[in-house]
């Protein structure tokens, strides 16, 4: 399977994803923000980090780059592409995935594990994932998930929601909620379901020794649902 | 303007420094030169009261690649790698202005360590505010955890470690130290020394603005009831701009083209430039008209004094300039040639096709003014003796919960969590343990990191601090695993100008020579922060101490959670009971005189060495130095981590309960192992002559010592957790 990572100007995730992708298996690209071809891919991801040093909006100055032409036809295509945090913010900006990202609801920055639970698992991301309540890790300052109420009714009509932020044993209350996002949202898709946008970083769960696995099981999976 | 004695003392020049300028130019300066020469004289970057006791710190050693005089230190790994890494402090615009002082403060420490072509891989702080009732206090510490977290974070460099006090001599100067370390192939150091005549001297980075103009020389004086008017000299930070920068300079590194690079720090293009030359025995010629600015009508002094951040200054390789501009353009960064080395020995700067500054560098540097300042020596206080009536009535869970959660003990969570500490996805100790520690990336090998300092031993007894902050310093190590390899120090101290305050300092200075020359845990980097002074006030003396070990396979790194029920714990190190100087004494009996407690360097070395080998041996399950609030306390915060309690048992010798469980003696550890083991590891600790004592076991859920004394580990874990969340909402 092949995958291409995008590099911003501010980009600081970029390393991170290209390890775990080739990890467990990937072919992986580091691809440039300023070309305008994406390498042929199986999934391409946004990293995460501080494009742009976060100036204006985060993710809105990244979403007009050279290569997000491309990643856009690539998605609107049906092509699979992942934001991870910044990555996710970025998506909002260009419009594939619905709603916007505010400022956490205490103003600080979080970094930490979290508990998510899988909403839906009829998608490439999820498809076979054994658990329905995952441990992930948050680091980021503008995760607080926002939408219209008309947005709201169409995300939940089709499904969109990907992963809500829960506790250990997958309960969906207020208290779990880190950063204020409607509806716990921690994940959701396009329409479609080929464009997933996350706050948390599976990539940083890869290992025993960091702050789990659980991150290694959604990239076997993963590419086992691409295969 | 017309420069003459007054213009001088208004750079915070003295009087005699300003005749000693005028005799080594033998003519009187011009406005520039003036400038310059305050900014190279001031005690930020001269050192000139501390030089002289700072040659006495031992700074060799096997493991030493580069000792203090670079930008930063650097160490041995092994297999080719290098640890590059320095603390700094960025104390007084941190109080002016908490959130951008700290941020540059940030970003200062790790351009410092990139410089020397080395990856950031982990930052830092030791942060120090007054008293949690003043009303400055709450602001200025969002105000910094925000800043450190906006520059950091955004860099994408984990903060894996650091160190938050309160005490009311920081009331009027908070301290903000900034340590990064980094990640180098040892045959890829660069270093700031320039050579050759001819070359091209190279501008990069962020364009040269009006801010941090004098920002070293303010960091040089006491605080007034006007320092607010300060503002202007504090810089203001950019971390998207130093993230580019960082690319952009270890893409450049990877070729050969970099003879010298040098950050623009304190004192920015001046004290870079002339640091470079007189490194290299060389002059430099630079033509201001061509450094980029963000500002019109900059004259040269306000070019050669401002201290915009995200800048660097490189002596490349002739014919290599396009080469290294494609670099810096693919990055969006400016890059211009602005000047060359000579053969002159003198920064010559023009402007205007006028020549506006001429200085032989060697008047800057080399004959820049030393002091063998006064100083007064510090008595060792008489002991207390505690009376038994002080402490029968106490009750030592009461006694334990107070000390969980006073501000200096208490879990600092929420300033942690406003850090990314997990980014680069090797952080394998986050903060909140002894010592945080991140893998050597790709590889088996992990590097673990502390910072320290013990502001009212240092007050007490600052020979006695001294050694204590590095003792404390080579404990955190060894307890995650990590053998001790070197330190960096930042030495925050009040005027040096105050003959007490002065003693402070050559005596923490001596202290921290000896522990380190016994431990062989050599300085290899440092800064001095003097004048952390309000009027008359200064601080509590406060050299802070980040230490450095490396663990060989990361699979043996120790953490100090409680990991499984009957295993035994054991003390090692004896227990005097010295309780003087301890949080017990100064918190619960409000006894705030008395001699800190005592360090025994042999018992330090071979207490930490003889639990080094117990952990290659397998034999440890989870460890914890004692420090603040005794034994009672590191075994609480080892059961809270753990989610695990413990059955102690009473102690078989000396002394009351209370002054067992709380007394603060030195070189002591707590550590868990199996039952199994009980034998192989006395044997060890009684062939190495370590002092131990069984304390207990461990039990599913409770602090116990007998049925009228216990508590559940929640109830604790509560007082432990809620102190500062609390604090900072309300």
């Amino acid at each position: 399977m092949k995958s291409s990572v995008i590099t911003f100007p501010g980009s600081n995730c970029d390393r991170d994803m290209d390890v775990a992708l080739k990890k467990f298996g990937f072919k992986n690209k580091m691809v440039w923000h300023a070309d305008t071809e994406l390498p042929k891919s199986d999934l391409v991801v946004l990293p995460g980090g501080f494009s742009y040093g976060d100036y204006l909006r985060c993710g809105s100055i990244a979403s007009k780059s050279k290569i997000m032409q491309s990643v856009i036809n690539f998605a609107n295509s049906g092509g699979m592409v992942m934001g991870i945090c910044n990555g996710f913010q970025i998506l909002v900006e260009t419009g594939l995935v619905p709603g916007v990202l505010l400022r956490n609801k205490y103003l600080e920055f979080i970094c930490k594990n979290v508990f998510v639970k899988i909403s839906d698992k009829r998608n490439k991301y999820f498809k076979n994932v054994n658990n329905e309540v995952l441990e992930f890790h948050i680091a980021h300052n503008e995760g607080n998930y926002f939408c219209t109420n008309d947005q709201l009714k169409e995300i939940e009509d089709n499904n969109q929601i990907a992963i809500n932020y829960c506790d250990e044993n997958g309960k969906i209350e207020d208290q779990f909620n880190p950063n204020g996002s409607i509806k716990n949202i921690a994940g959701i898709f396009n329409r479609e379901k080929n464009v997933l946008g996350m706050m948390p970083h599976p990539e940083r769960m890869i290992d025993t020794s960091l702050s789990g696995e659980d991150g290694s099981m959604f990239f076997k999976n993963l590419i086992n649902n691409l295969k | 303007m017309i420069v003459n004695e007054q213009v001088a003392i208004d750079h915070g020049l003295k009087k005699d420094e300003y005749a000693k300028i005028c005799q080594l130019l033998k003519r009187t300066p011009n406005i520039t030169e003036l400038g310059i020469f305050s900014a190279m004289w001031n005690e930020h970057c001269s050192y000139k009261s501390s030089r002289l006791h700072l040659k006495k710190l031992p700074t060799k050693g096997k493991k030493v690649i580069q000792g203090p005089g670079e930008n930063a230190g650097v160490i041995d790994i092994e297999d080719n790698d290098a640890i590059v890494f320095k603390i700094e402090s960025h104390n007084h615009p941190s109080f002016i202005e908490p959130y951008q002082g700290a941020a540059t403060g940030v970003g200062g420490i790790m351009r410092d360590v990139f410089t020397m072509g080395a990856r950031p891989i982990a930052n830092l702080n030791s942060i120090h505010f007054g008293s949690p009732q003043h009303k400055k206090t709450k602001n200025l510490l969002r105000g910094v955890v925000h800043g450190i977290g906006g520059y950091g974070n955004c860099m994408g460099v984990p903060t894996i470690a650091g160190q938050t006090s309160f005490d009311s001599s920081y009331n009027g100067n908070i301290l903000v130290n900034a340590m990064t370390l980094g990640l180098v192939k040892k045959d890829k150091i660069f270093y700031s020394k320039a050579a050759g005549l001819n070359k091209p001297v190279i501008y990069v980075g962020s364009k040269t603005g009006r801010d941090g103009i004098h920002g070293a020389s303010m960091a040089s004086a006491s605080f007034d009831e006007k320092i607010e008017e300060k503002k202007p000299t504090v810089q203001v930070g950019d971390p998207f701009t130093e993230k580019l920068l960082l690319e952009a300079c270890l893409e450049l590194m990877a070729g050969d083209s970099i003879i010298a690079i040098q950050d623009m720090g304190a004192a920015g293009l001046t004290s870079s430039s002339i640091e470079m030359a007189s490194k290299g025995n060389l002059g430099i010629e630079i033509n201001l008209n061509k450094v980029p600015c963000r500002e019109t009508k900059m004259t040269p002094y306000e070019i050669m004094l401002s201290e915009s951040q995200e800048r660097m200054l490189i002596v490349l390789e002739n014919g290599k300039e396009e080469q290294a501009k494609k670099i810096f353009d693919k990055w969006n960064l400016d890059f211009a040639v602005i000047g060359k080395t000579t053969k002159s020995k003198k920064i010559e700067l023009y402007f205007d096709e006028e020549k506006v500054a001429d200085i032989p560098v060697n008047t800057l540097v080399e004959n820049s003014p030393m002091y063998d300042r006064e100083w007064k020596k510090a008595k060792l206080p008489k002991k207390n003796k505690i009376k038994k009536e002080d402490i029968k009535h106490l009750k030592i869970i009461d006694v334990l919960k107070k000390i969980l959660a006073n501000p200096n003990v208490c879990s600092k969570e929420w300033i942690w969590q406003q850090y990314d500490h997990t980014v680069m996805g090797d952080t394998i100790q986050k903060p909140g343990g002894d010592a945080g520690v991140v893998r050597v990336h790709g590889t088996d090998k992990a590097v673990a990191a502390s910072v320290d300092s013990s502001a009212v031993y240092c007050w007490a007894h600052p020979l006695t601090g001294g050694k204590q902050v590095v003792c404390e310093s080579f404990r955190n190590l060894i307890s995650v695993g990590a053998k001790p390899i070197a330190i960096t120090n930042c030495l925050n101290f009040g005027s040096p100008e105050n003959g007490e305050n002065m003693g402070e300092f050559v005596e923490c200075v001596q202290g921290i020579g000896e522990a380190s020359e016994y431990l062989k845990f050599p300085v290899v980097s440092g800064n001095v922060s003097f004048y952390n002074q309000t009027k008359d006030q200064g601080i509590k003396p406060t050299p802070a101490i980040g230490g450095v070990g490396l663990i060989k396979d990361y699979k043996n790194m120790i953490t100090m959670d409680f990991k499984e029920v009957e295993n035994l714990v054991l003390v090692i190190g004896k227990t005097e009971g010295h309780i003087d100087q301890s949080l017990f004494a100064r918190n619960i009996l409000d006894e705030k005189n008395g001699p800190p407690p005592e360090i025994n360097l042999f018992n330090e070395k071979n207490n930490g060495e003889t639990l080094l080998k117990l952990i290659d041996n397998n034999l440890i399950k989870s460890a914890h130095d004692v420090s603040l609030g005794g034994i009672i306390t590191a075994v609480a915060k080892m059961c809270i981590k753990g989610k695990k309690g413990i059955n102690i048992k009473k102690p078989k010798y000396l002394i009351n309960e209370i002054e067992y469980l709380f007394a603060e003696d030195q070189g002591r550890y707590i550590i868990e192992i199996n039952k199994k083991d009980f034998k192989k590891v006395t044997d060890i600790l009684h062939k190495n002559a370590v002092h131990f004592d069984d304390l207990g076991t461990i039990n599913e859920n409770e602090l116990y010592i007998n049925d009228k004394t216990k508590v559940t580990i929640d109830e604790l874990s509560t007082s432990n957790k809620s102190w500062l969340t609390n604090y900072m909402s309300k």
